[in-house]
């Protein structure tokens, strides 16, 4: 009796480890799949042309080199004003302020901030950047609009790490007569730099994927040169992507999955230099 | 003997509540060892901690009194903290090597105090690496990243990063808690040749280290200097009963 009781319970444990393991693996299948089929349906599209050519026939042929070059600019223009703010804005929070009702407030600001839908930064930045401040529909206004965005991802990422580096080097470092911004120079930020650059990088990924930010305050249909300013609109990929698949009639169906694939490799190979910087600092990590 | 340090009617209470000093008067001379001891809450740490301004970290409700170290009143708003870290240097319970080569380690402070020649740090690391009795187990190896050597030898790193910055006065809070015996023993016979150019103040892991280590020996209980004296009339014929429960062991 007390025998079949126990080999029941086995039994009952082995088949809930299995449910949850056939779980984790499920969450694994749709971004696998994803990727295989944009791979498999973009691939022949990409060619030499595809990847340094203007778009001509209506978009329908040629290449998409202005809307690559564009979410470039985008992506560098929106790391200039968020990343020297954001990593700004962390040390201030984890490494100043003392928990009052005021980091309290940034905090939760901070929180909802990361929550608000991407088409509201959109008009948001259509208001201030482009209409009120007048910098038109530009790269500026865009990469501005992108930056607010991206701002708490950088912000948490790059609190938290500098919150896991041991308080003790700060104590040690503090009683061996550094200054406080000395410390935080010399060793907080020093361990914490990985952390950060992943936060940073994750953060840039997302704004180079958004479409809706840039679609009132950067994002141009169609231009028949590269953007020679800042104060130039400019196209981009998903922008590009959105209007090739929606607002082009007959357009070939090779062309949109080869700039999803453009966009994807884009994207992946951000994702792919966090991973090797974070699992090398970690292999490196003296405490 | 010159008194290096004169601590008059110390009181101080941290915003938590938990440790605290109450009305502590004390003369440490020069070029001792000074033993603080106690059960645990008694106080000895934040006394450490107010003679390097240490404390200033921390959330401190109240505090009143002076410290004169070489007459100067160092809880006096107006004075250079970092000068006096530098002049007060410190070594922790549990070794803390920063995250950097032994070398680095010890030309840390330098640094940060404006030494860029390199002949000058290189003879500090030797200098002080030698005062702190791991010079020939790490010569060999300056540019390894500290945090592969031992507990123990890490200890002596941090000591010898301490003692870098040629202070006037070094204080160990308990420095010897987490060795084993033998690094203890290195530890404990460093301090010995350390007196002679240095004002020690240690925090000692038992009773056993005080009584071994101390020249001048301070029983702190919940806050309160109970008694001191010389190491040697202290723990052969205490005066108060306190401390003889104390240092016999029935309780602690």
């Amino acid at each position: 009796m007390k025998r079949s009781l126990s080999l029941n319970r086995h039994l009952v444990q082995r088949l809930g480890f299995t449910a949850i393991t056939l779980m984790a693996v499920a969450t694994v299948i749709p971004i696998v799949a994803t990727v295989i089929y944009i791979f498999v349906q973009g691939l022949p599209a990409i060619s030499l042309e595809f990847l340094t050519g203007f778009p001509h026939d209506g978009m329908r042929a040629g290449g998409i080199l202005p809307a690559i070059i564009g979410t470039l600019y985008l992506t560098i223009g929106t790391a200039l004003f968020s990343v020297p703010l954001g990593i700004a804005a962390a040390i201030y929070l984890s490494e100043y302020a003392a928990d009052s009702p005021l980091t309290r407030t940034i905090r939760i600001a901070i929180i909802n901030l990361a929550g608000i839908p991407s088409v509201v930064y959109g008009l948001f930045g259509l208001g201030l950047f482009v209409l009120f401040l007048n910098f038109g529909t530009s790269i500026l206004a865009a990469s501005l609009t992108l930056s607010i965005m991206t701002l708490p991802v950088i912000i948490s990422t790059a609190e938290e790490s500098l919150r896991a580096v041991p308080q003790a080097f700060r104590t040690v470092s503090i009683s061996l007569g550094a200054t406080r911004w000395q410390t935080i120079r010399r060793i907080v930020l020093k361990e914490a730099l990985p952390g950060i650059l992943t936060g940073v990088i994750l953060g840039l990924e997302r704004a180079a994927g958004e479409t809706a930010p840039i679609l009132f305050t950067g994002a141009a249909f169609f231009l028949p040169q590269l953007p020679g300013s800042p104060f130039d609109a400019t196209m981009a990929l998903p922008y590009h992507l959105f209007v090739i698949s929606t607002q082009v009639p007959e357009m070939p169906i090779q062309i949109q999955y080869g700039t999803a694939l453009v966009l994807l490799v884009f994207v992946l190979t951000m994702n792919l230099i966090a991973t090797v910087i974070r699992s090398r600092a970690r292999a490196k990590r003296q405490w | 003997m010159v008194d290096k340090i004169i601590v008059e009617n110390l009181s101080l209470q941290y915003s938590d509540g938990t440790e605290s000093l109450r009305d502590v008067s004390l003369r440490v001379p020069e070029k001792a060892v000074t033993v603080l001891f106690g059960p645990a809450g008694g106080g000895k740490s934040t006394l450490l901690r107010c003679l390097n301004r240490l404390n200033d970290l921390t959330e401190v409700k109240a505090s009143s009194g002076r410290i004169l170290i070489d007459g100067q009143n160092v809880l006096d708003p107006d004075v250079d903290v970092i000068a006096l870290r530098r002049k007060v240097g410190m070594v922790f319970a549990r070794p803390v090597v920063l995250p950097m080569s032994i070398r680095e380690n010890i030309t840390y402070a330098l640094e940060l105090a404006g030494e860029k020649r390199r002949s000058k740090l290189d003879e500090a690391v030797e200098r002080s690496l030698k005062l702190a009795a791991i010079w020939d187990e790490v010569k060999d190896r300056l540019e390894d990243p500290a945090i592969a050597l031992s507990g123990g030898q890490q200890q002596r790193v941090c000591l010898a990063r301490s003692l870098a910055l040629q202070p006037d006065i070094i204080l160990l809070d308990e420095p010897t808690s987490g060795l084993d015996p033998i690094s203890t023993g290195k530890v404990e016979a460093a301090l010995v040749e350390l007196k002679k150019e240095f004002t020690i103040i240690l925090v000692p892991h038992s009773v056993q280290q005080a009584a071994r280590t101390a020249d001048y020996a301070a029983f702190f209980l919940q806050g309160e200097l109970v008694e001191y004296s010389e190491g040697k009339t202290l723990f052969t014929a205490p005066k108060e009963k306190r401390t003889e429960d104390y240092i016999t062991g029935r309780f602690g």
